[in-house]
């Protein structure tokens, strides 16, 4: 009965939230349906790729949700944010290799092809554990957790902010590109990690497999929602703001700052590992390339466009952007980049709140806004 | 003078004993109690600051009483503003020692723990959460337990609820307790940041020009509510404004290139001649 009620006062006042929710409830039977009950030739019928190309979008708005609360809600802009995603997806990757047992190309149950082919002949120490698919689901929480934690208390104690902070995460997220790009790392070089055969002894290519893999991924960008939408409403999430707007004020009141930063920021890299966990089964490989800081710079334009600090605009706008790329890509290739460059451009001039701040200003007109956010 | 010097024996006596409690006070959240049995509440002494050889604060030597309401003048750049940041601790001392009572030493406090420890401040620049609600904006200041873990589950109690309006109510912004506090005025700026010194229930309040932007009958208001906050609080004001001053200092102290000037009454301080000089000589205020 409190979750009820819990449940109904994180979403009180947040009609975007109840948007998503109602699309995500919707989605989450009607592809399964379109996919699994109506038959191929029909026109209703939705593929079995593009069930999984939803899937992969949900996992971004999953990496875009955890990059607002650190941007939108802490003013940390994060351009190295696809590491984390890219350690859960490593972590979830690792389990998948494990899984391929003795059907890899050189038939060898206990290491991976690309291991044989280094020709080594053991298990490197931290590869151990990920055969079970728990352990795997701890380091993709936990792996992204440390680097995160790591990284903001050097920064935030040694009060790095604004553009200096967000070169160096920049950089991290350019060294491990190339860490990850060395076969001596262990993980499988430039090729990555693929191959992939089954998931907690289902296999990949089914289409039964695929639904469950799209149905989580639903699930997780509802709970983390519902998460991070817990930590904004809550005292945390006033403070955070606080430091976001007067870090100095905020400390004077007697909030250690860094403190808070460091929670949301490793918070964040969580929501951010998950979302590579989910992303690398439907997509079926994860290499050095996801570190790319290309790639975080594009999740930059996701949340921008979308709008940063209400959370479910940045939901809309990774799903928004995303979908333009598939299109756009598909049809213009060489246009996309060029047009992603222009959508940031244009947002930032003239949509410095995204497309949700241009809907809230149509809705509420020129008065001056109240508090929204209600205490818990 | 001289019973400066007796206080600053007194506390030197001590300070075997002060240096282990404010160590203790590093790794708690819960403020220490303040020892004030020697009188002062607040001890500078000899403190030199110094930015790129320019020294902003001077051999700088001053002691606050428990309870005492103390204003300090002096010209622009005379270094006022920097001694706040000594006291809260956004600036580290050259030399010389920073005591809050006569245990702790607030040159090796971080400026969270001298806050939880009692010591609160406005900003001489009216500095709020403008994305906050005015109500927000107390609930965040008001005294509590503020470690990360304790503030996502927090919520607040019926009495901190009572104590937030009943400071709304003192500072005349009730009515606009749902209101942005970007939104606000200047003034009305200056007046949500001392509620929220309120709020914290600080035993020392650092008022760094708290009137300006303010009108006469706003200034009015601020000068009654520092003289009624005086005796439970020590309060330290720095102004420009010397009508201000006049009509709620006891004791002034007056600061010029990093030291003190001149102390005593403010019929004393306006008769000193080094005063005169200062004040004829350099920017009038
Ligand atoms: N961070 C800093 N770096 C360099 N110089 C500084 C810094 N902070 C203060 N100063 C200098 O130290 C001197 C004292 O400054 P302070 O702000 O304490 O003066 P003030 O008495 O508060 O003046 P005002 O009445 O103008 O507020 C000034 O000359 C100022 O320029
Ligand atoms: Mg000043």
């Amino acid at each position: 009965m409190n979750e009820q009620n819990l449940f109904k006062r994180l979403l009180a006042d947040d009609r975007g939230g109840q948007a998503l929710l109602a699309s995500l409830a919707v989605i989450a039977v009607a592809l399964p349906i379109l996919n699994l009950v109506v038959p191929a030739s029909s026109a209703l019928h939705v593929s079995t790729y593009t069930v999984a190309l939803f899937g992969k979008y949900l996992s971004y708005a999953l990496l875009a949700l955890a990059l607002d609360l650190v941007w939108g809600y802490c003013g940390i802009l994060s351009l190295g944010h696809a590491a984390f995603f890219a350690l859960g997806g490593y972590a979830i990757g690792m389990y998948l290799m494990r899984q391929i047992g003795d059907r890899g190309v050189y038939g060898n149950p206990n290491l991976p092809d690309f291991m044989v082919f280094l020709n080594w002949k053991e298990l490197p120490w931290y590869w151990h554990g990920f055969e079970h698919f728990w352990f795997a689901a701890l380091m993709v929480m936990l792996a992204p957790a440390l680097l995160a934690y790591l990284f903001g208390w050097f920064a935030f104690r040694s009060r790095v902010t604004g553009v200096y902070l967000s070169i160096i995460t920049q950089a991290l997220t350019y060294a491990l590109m190339l860490a990850f790009f060395r076969n001596e790392m262990g993980f499988g070089g430039n090729n990555g990690l693929t191959d992939f055969k089954d998931i907690l002894g289902y296999s990949l290519q089914s289409n039964a497999t695929r639904i469950g893999l799209f149905l989580a991924s639903v699930l997780a960008l509802a709970l983390g929602y519902l998460a991070a939408r817990y930590v904004v409403c809550s005292k945390l999430g006033r403070v955070v703001v606080a430091v976001r707007d007067a870090e100095d004020r905020a400390r004077f009141i007697g909030y250690k700052t860094e403190s808070y930063k460091l929670w949301i920021f490793v918070f964040s890299a969580v929501l951010a590992g998950i979302a590579g966990a989910l992303y690398v089964p439907q997509v079926g490989i994860i290499n050095p390339g996801e570190f790319s800081p290309l790639n975080s710079i594009e999740l930059v334009i996701w949340v921008a466009v979308g709008g940063r600090g209400t959370l479910y605009g940045a939901i809309a706008g990774a799903i928004l952007v995303n979908y333009a790329k598939t299109y756009f890509t598909g049809a213009l290739p060489d246009v996309w980049l060029f047009a992603l460059g222009a959508l940031f451009v244009l947002v930032t001039l003239f949509l410095p709140r995204g497309i949700v701040g241009l809907l809230r200003r149509r809705r509420m007109g020129k008065t001056a806004p109240t508090n929204l956010v209600n205490s818990l | 003078m001289n019973g400066s010097v007796f206080k600053r024996v007194g506390r030197v006596l001590r300070g075997q004993r002060g240096a282990t409690n404010a160590a203790e006070g590093m790794h708690t959240a819960v403020p220490n109690e303040v020892d004030t049995t020697h009188g002062p509440i607040l001890y500078v002494e000899n403190v030199t600051v110094s930015f790129d050889g320019f020294k902003a604060l001077n051999n700088l030597t001053l002691y606050i009483d428990d309870g005492e309401l103390r204003c300090i003048i002096g010209p622009n750049g005379a270094g006022k503003t920097t001694m706040m940041d000594v006291i809260t601790g956004k600036t580290r001392p050259d030399t010389g020692q920073v005591f809050f009572g006569q245990t702790m030493d607030l040159t090796r406090m971080t400026e969270y723990q001298i806050a939880a420890a009692g010591i609160g401040r406005k900003f001489q620049k009216p500095t709020v959460f403008p994305e906050h609600s005015v109500f927000t904006n107390l609930e965040l200041a008001m005294r509590a337990d503020k470690r990360v873990w304790t503030s996502l589950t927090a919520r607040l109690s019926g009495e901190q609820r009572y104590r937030i309006d009943e400071v709304l109510m003192t500072n005349g912004l009730n009515d606009l307790r749902q209101l942005y506090a970007g939104q606000l005025s200047h003034g009305q700026k200056q007046w949500l940041e001392i509620g929220m010194l309120l709020v914290q229930s600080p035993r020392v309040l650092l008022v760094d020009e708290p009137v300006a932007g303010m009108t006469h009958q706003e200034m009015d208001q601020t000068g009654e509510l520092l003289t009624r906050l005086a005796g439970a609080h020590s309060v330290v004001v720095v102004e420009h404004d010397m009508e201000f001053v006049r009509s709620i200092a006891r004791k002034v102290t007056v600061l010029h290139e990093g030291s003190v000037l001149a102390e005593g009454s403010m019929d004393e301080v306006q008769n000193d001649a080094r005063v005169i000089e200062v004040y004829l000589g350099g920017a009038p205020c």
